[in-house]
């Protein structure tokens, strides 16, 4: 949290992420936290401009409550010229049908809604790459989309990428095959950035390649690796 | 650092503009124009900026591309940074908006981050970033002009109570290039030099640009009077991926052998504004292009900067910038 200055929203958040899941599973549960009934108290965060909507979306929770009541923060029915929120995004070439609120990254609806955590979230800010994606074949930040800009597009992940019989991807295997990953979590990025560039240049330099993954931070340093592996599989799989 | 929902707002995708302009109208204070989302998210993800309702520009395709005309090249203000680097035109006859285009951030802000977008984009001093109530949020302290504020990359030129730069690398060359910038509203539309386009904080201290609530910023206009000038951008940034510019540089240079016509310079990092460098060009004008011309030029750039505590650092740096520039473009 960087904020210097709270504001009433931060201290609850701060509330819950202290205490944990307590606040969220408790709102979820409907319990009766503060002496009052759980609607008042939703209705209460929003009077403050609170956010609960983290909660909600963490769990894996529909958006309906438990009582089938809309939750409080998210009205039914967009205003005009508003967005539905129940959408269809072609992911991995499968037509996906999902509940998407207006302010949700595309990263989040991967890995909370449709349980793609092949797709990691490394800072939430751009500033990393983990969380790399290809919409219609070029590379983006999913942390830094809205889900709902890419309804009518094709998102393709990591776990897109293995072929039906459960063989891993070329460029994937170059990166096995040339040791490319050490901790591996900037790797899923760094294969998807890999992809990218090699849809619109299949016999990159070196340097393009270093240029084409410079949007793919690795704090392990196995920039060398990677680039070793984004060669091989440009030389169709060859050292 | 929060890594969950941003708080809930109304999100609106019109599809063409006239809507556009109107939802802006109608949503007033509690606005907020999106384009690639780049600059946007973070604040809405730090909760320092809470706006109502978002109106989503991606779906007016008339904000979109490139076209020619006879007296200038019009770029739509949602066209992406990655086709400005990519596009033949603009690599033919406007190489320096190619050039720094491609030094923005990295490759994937580049291919959702929109031109209208990167001139727009708020300043980046950390402290307003991080929501504390200096002047440029509406109070009545700046932060990072203390004794022990860490203004290192704040400027050099302009201070009026807020020390902030502008982050842009293509404003400094839409400046160079002598650009107009096209806006509308609900009362109609309005054209803009590129240097009344930016504001500093003596104008108004809470915009870095004319845009107010309701303008929407269509595109931007690069006069075939420039078009293929002899060019010259370098940034310098701590780092060669995702860092803003320490100090940038953008020229444009008409040249009769080795004679400078004409020039149009202009820095970002420096001041609030991208500062175009008058006394530069006053020195460079007319005189042959030669080392002696570029030292003079390069000294010249730095007249009347009043440095911080921790940016002394960037004098040099545009001097020897302003230098390269004129000596080898
Ligand atoms: C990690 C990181 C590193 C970066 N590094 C650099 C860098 O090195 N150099 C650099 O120049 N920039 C840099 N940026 C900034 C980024 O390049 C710009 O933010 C990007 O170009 C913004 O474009 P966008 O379309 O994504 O903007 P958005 O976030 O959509 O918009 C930015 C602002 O402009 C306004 N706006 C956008 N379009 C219009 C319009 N048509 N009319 C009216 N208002 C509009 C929005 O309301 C908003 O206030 C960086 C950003 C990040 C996150
Ligand atoms: S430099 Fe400007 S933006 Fe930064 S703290 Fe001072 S007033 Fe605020
Ligand atoms: S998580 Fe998206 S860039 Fe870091
Ligand atoms: S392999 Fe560990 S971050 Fe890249």
């Amino acid at each position: 949290m960087s904020g210097k200055k709270p504001t009433k929203d931060i201290v609850l958040n701060s509330g819950s992420d202290a205490a944990g899941t307590d606040i969220a599973t408790e709102i979820l549960a409907g319990i009766n936290r503060f002496g009052a009934s759980r609607r008042d108290f939703i209705k209460g965060i929003i009077a403050t401009g609170a956010s609960v909507s983290a909660g909600f979306m963490l769990y894996g929770c529909s958006q309906e409550s438990p009582q089938g009541q809309q939750a409080a923060n998210a009205p039914a029915t967009p205003a005009p010229g508003g967005v539905e929120r129940l959408v269809s995004i072609n992911v991995n070439g499968e037509v996906r049908r999902v509940d998407v609120l207006p302010n949700e990254t595309l990263a989040m609806t991967l890995r909370y809604k449709l349980g793609l955590t092949g797709t990691k979230l490394g800072c939430d800010r751009g500033e990393c790459g983990a969380c790399t994606v290809l919409i219609d074949d070029v590379a983006v930040y999913s942390c830094t989309t809205l889900t709902h800009t890419v309804r009518k597009r094709n998102v393709l992940t990591i776990e897109g990428l293995v072929g039906p019989d459960g063989a891993l991807h070329p460029v994937q295997q170059a990166f096995v095959d040339e040791l490319g990953p050490q901790c591996g979590f900037c790797t899923p990025g760094q294969v998807m950035s890999t992809v990218a560039l090699l849809k619109v240049n299949p016999k990159p330099t070196r340097e393009e390649a270093r240029r084409a993954l410079s949007g793919n931070l690795c704090r392990c340093g196995a920039y060398d690796n990677y680039l070793n592996s984004v060669m091989r599989a440009s030389a169709g799989g060859q050292a | 650092m929060f890594k969950d929902m941003m708080p809930s707002f109304e999100l609106l995708m019109p599809s063409d503009l006239g809507n556009a302009v109107q939802l802006a109208k109608q949503q007033g204070e509690g606005g907020w124009i999106l384009a690639g989302g780049n600059d946007s998210l973070d604040w809405f993800k730090d909760r320092n900026k809470r706006p109502v309702a978002i109106i989503d520009l991606a779906g007016i395709d008339s904000l979109k591309g490139i076209r020619e005309t006879p007296d200038y090249l019009e770029i739509g203000a949602l066209t992406t940074l990655t086709e400005i680097e990519n596009n033949p035109v603009i690599n033919e006859k406007y190489k320096l908006l190619a050039d720094a285009a491609a030094k923005v951030a990295s490759p994937q802000i580049r291919n959702t981050g929109t031109l209208g977008g990167n001139i727009c984009q708020d300043t980046r001093c950390w402290y307003y970033r991080s929501g504390v109530d200096c002047y440029r949020a509406g109070g009545d302290t700046c932060y990072a002009d203390t004794p022990e504020g860490m203004n290192r990359e704040h400027c050099l030129f302009g201070a009026d109570r807020c020390v902030a730069v502008s982050p842009s690398d293509t404003a400094p060359a839409l400046v160079a290039l002598d650009a107009t910038m096209v806006v509308v509203n609900s009362e109609g539309e309005k054209t803009y030099k590129a240097e009344e386009f930016f504001v500093g904080p003596d104008v108004e201290i809470t915009r870095m640009t004319v845009l107010k609530n309701g303008d929407i910023l269509t595109a931007v206009r690069l006069p075939a009077a420039w078009a293929g000038a002899t060019f010259y951008f370098e940034k310098v940034a701590d780092r060669n991926s995702w860092d803003f510019p320490l100090v940038n540089v953008a020229a444009a240079m008409k040249l009769n052998g080795d004679i400078v016509e004409d020039i149009r310079i202009a820095s970002s990092g420096i001041q609030c504004i991208p500062r175009r460098l008058t006394v530069v060009e006053e020195v460079v004008r007319g005189n042959p292009r030669n080392e002696d011309t570029a030292k003079l030029a390069g000294k010249s750039a730095s007249r009347g900067a009043t440095p911080l505590n921790f940016n002394h650092f960037k004098i040099p740096l545009l001097e020897n910038l302003v230098t390269r520039a004129i000596r080898d473009a």
